[in-house]
């Protein structure tokens, strides 16, 4: 089986079949980090251009890792959105690119639908590393494969997402995923923090945080942003805290072997405590750990393998 | 040049006018409406199986001149009219500088005499600059030749200017035109506040944004005793506002354009900035109570908020991209498409919505074919097929949501007193 796509854009338009292809070829890849030589021929000739449009740090170097372990070519190009809204456009900055003759295009974007922009005007496979609020796909793949190893399953867990809902990519990309894979899913934030009709992506909402980690196998915490607070969503992080930091005794509350997760990076004492964040629960590093793998697991899937060879690969 | 447009359906709803008639033209002007007229000193045109109808006004369009030529100019957006069916445009003010000023209304009406292809009626600024802070001088550009007052673009924020806003704009008996929306609840916005919004993790504009300003202009206009007209309406909340103030006799009138009663905010799905406009195309709901307006005599005027950007300005990320869209060459043929073919009103609603509607509104001497008027026409074959090939727009820009739609039905003929500036009878299109 092969991915429909030449792109990786976001979740929503993948099937559970498709997901699943990645989260198993991705198993593949996992034990690479263990060798004693940690590189694979795969991707031998390709080139990489890591395009980051928005500052990152762990998902740039996640992808970094991913592309050198399968022996591709990178190119780093970093700016920021000021200079492209002053000076070229994103359509010119694609061209340019382009012509440099690259295999693959690994975007982060602050803005919405950047990455379906460049796969419409350009020729290019398109990974999305985050656009905006719409959709981080590689973080909700990686989630996914750290719950399963956990858990063995997907279907029939209880995922509480907790935090702001409304600027988050991870969590749109994570509902999607997990209610195509057959987890139950709560959202849980600040009335201020859901965006209207959330609930027709297929998760309940609920603005009571005890609520939403009742019995639930997994918790996962999302960052929290300064200039929240400013912008007049809550009054400020103290308050955040209170009512929606997760704290051990909270978590009480959770299944008693659930696991707590945090795509990065933390804010010690808002949204999640350090007891919590460094405890037996959290999975934090084995989030990061997986992303390699799925990353390296996209790439290779986007260049046309298929899970049978990437077994002979190994 | 005297003409006799011979064997159409003449439509003329303020004259109660819906059948077989011909229409003489003498000197710019209507000579007569009656059937089997003959007259040997005029060219004689064969119009059977068309309808004529008084001249449509189109009564919000940005020509973008002075100061954003590149877009528009009064030149090409005239000829755009001509092309769609519209005998007369009404310009907004946001042009750089606004026009805010005598000096600015008459630029634009120079250059319409100069170089346009139908008559302009400016719109001046309610405010100095466009910034919502002292009055502008709307008594000197009433008399150069604005036609109302308005900010668009922008709404007037402050309700206290707005209050001597519609106080003072009764000197002159003409409107002001608001673009209603509360400034604090759509900051960042770039489409309709809902499930699309969540989806693609856009920034939400809500519709209660801009119902919440229409109860403030209404509550103001009755205060005042001045006339509000609520410019391109697209929630189904205003409307129902907007029908229980005329009921109680408040001055208020308002316009919808054809994106909003033809398309929903599901147009935005992939990212399409020719979807991307302000206000933003609404939801389904929305879209069935604007038709439901439009139907029911709440709406006065169909308008097209032409608003011309260039191909580059919009091939950027979705929320870079200017608000906007052209609709001067598709709205003629989306209104008979959706809502005569479609069965939402009748041919002669659909006339006066683009005739004596606005000009009513914008106090204009146009939009009948009584004896004496001028002789400004528009001609329709309700049949024609129709596919919109923006290519083809006499419009600088090629910004609309509409391209490569199929309808039925569309503008042949525009006439400006008594002259054709337009005929497409044997051009295919």
């Amino acid at each position: 089986m092969k991915l429909k796509s030449p792109h990786l854009l976001g979740i929503e338009p993948m099937t559970a079949d498709e997901i699943t292809l990645i989260l198993d070829t991705a198993e593949g890849f996992s034990d690479i980090a263990a060798r004693e030589i940690k590189k694979v021929p795969t991707l031998r000739g390709k080139t990489v251009v890591n395009f980051f449009v928005e500052p990152s740090t762990r998902t740039r170097s996640s992808f970094e890792v991913a592309e050198k372990r399968l022996s591709a070519d990178l190119l780093n190009f970093s700016t920021s959105t000021s200079s492209l809204v002053k000076g070229e456009t994103l359509l010119d900055t694609l061209r340019n690119l382009e012509a440099m003759s690259p295999d693959f295009i690994v975007l982060r974007h602050s803005e919405a639908g950047a990455p379906h922009f460049l796969a419409r005007h350009g020729h290019t496979p398109i990974v999305n590393a985050g656009d905006g609020a719409h959709e981080h796909p590689t973080q909700a793949l990686l989630d996914a494969f750290t719950i399963r190893r956990r858990k063995d399953r997907l279907a029939g867990l209880k995922v509480a997402i907790v935090g702001d809902i409304l600027h988050s990519r991870v969590a749109r990309s994570n509902v999607h995923l997990l209610t195509k894979m057959g987890a139950e899913v709560v959202v849980c934030g600040p009335p201020t923090l859901i965006p209207r009709g959330f609930e027709r992506l297929g998760a309940r909402v609920t603005y009571r945080m005890d609520e939403a980690i009742e019995g639930a196998d997994v918790v996962m915490m999302l960052r929290i942003q300064r200039e929240r607070m400013t912008g007049g969503f809550f009054p400020t992080l103290r308050e955040y805290a209170t009512f929606y930091g997760l704290d051990a005794s909270r978590l009480k509350r959770a299944a008693r072997d659930a696991i707590v997760m945090h795509p990065g990076p933390i804010n010690r004492g808002v949204e999640i405590m350090g007891d919590v964040a460094d405890g037996e629960a959290s999975v934090i590093l084995d989030q990061v750990r997986s992303g390699v793998a799925v990353r390296m697991a996209v790439l290779y899937l986007l260049a046309g393998g298929d899970r049978e060879s990437a077994a002979q690969e190994r | 040049m005297n003409l006799l447009l011979k064997n159409a359906r003449v439509v003329d709803p303020s004259a109660g006018i819906d059948g077989s008639n011909d229409v003489l033209i003498e000197d710019g002007r209507i000579a007569r409406v009656a059937s089997r007229i003959t007259a040997s000193a005029a060219t004689t045109l064969d119009l059977a199986g068309l309808c004529v109808c008084p001249g449509f006004i189109d009564m919000h369009v940005h020509l973008r001149e002075p100061g954003q030529e590149w877009k528009e100019t009064i030149a090409t957006g005239t000829r755009a009219a001509a092309a769609g069916g519209f005998t007369g445009v009404a310009c907004m003010p946001n042009t750089q500088p606004p026009i805010d000023s005598r000096s600015v209304v008459e630029f634009v009406l120079a250059q319409a005499r100069e170089h346009g292809t139908v008559p302009v009626y400016p719109i001046g600024c309610v405010s100095k600059g466009q910034l919502g802070v002292e009055l502008a001088e709307m008594g000197d550009m009433a008399v150069a030749g604005a036609r109302a007052f308005s900010d668009d673009g922008k709404p007037v924020a402050s309700a206290g200017l707005m209050r001597r806003a519609l106080e003072y704009s009764k000197i002159f008996d003409l409107p002001v035109i608001d673009h209603c929306e509360e400034p604090t609840l759509v900051v960042g916005g770039v489409v309709h506040e809902g499930e699309v919004a969540t989806r693609l993790g856009l920034s939400g504009w809500p519709g209660v944004a801009e119902d919440v300003m229409v109860s403030r202009d209404i509550l103001l206009a009755e205060y005042t005793g001045g006339a509000i007209h609520i410019a391109h309406m697209s929630t189904g909340r205003s409307a129902d506002l907007v029908r229980r103030a005329k009921g109680v006799g408040i001055r208020v009138t308002c316009e919808v354009t054809p994106h909003h009663f033809a398309l929903t905010d599901e147009a935005v799905s992939e990212y399409d900035t020719h979807a991307k406009m302000n206000p933003p195309l609404r939801s389904e709901s929305d879209r069935q109570a604007l038709l439901a307006a439009i139907a029911d005599g709440t709406v006065d005027a169909i308008a097209t908020d032409h608003a011309p950007h260039n191909t580059d300005e919009k091939c950027v990320e979705f929320s870079h991209a200017p608000f906007g869209v052209v609709g001067l060459e598709t709205a003629v043929s989306i209104c008979l498409d959706r809502l005569v073919h479609g069965g939402v009103i009748g041919l002669s609603r659909m006339v006066e919505l683009l005739t004596s509607g606005p000009a009513t509104i914008l106090r204009l001497k146009k939009g009948s074919l009584r004896e004496g008027d001028d002789a400004d026409i528009t001609v329709l074959d309700l049949e024609r097929r129709v596919v919109v090939t923006a290519s083809a727009f006499e419009s600088k820009s090629v910004n609309t949501p509409f391209g490569g739609w199929a309808r039925r039905g569309g503008p042949v003929m525009t006439i400006v007193s008594g002259r054709i500036v337009h005929d497409a009878r044997s051009r295919p299109r």
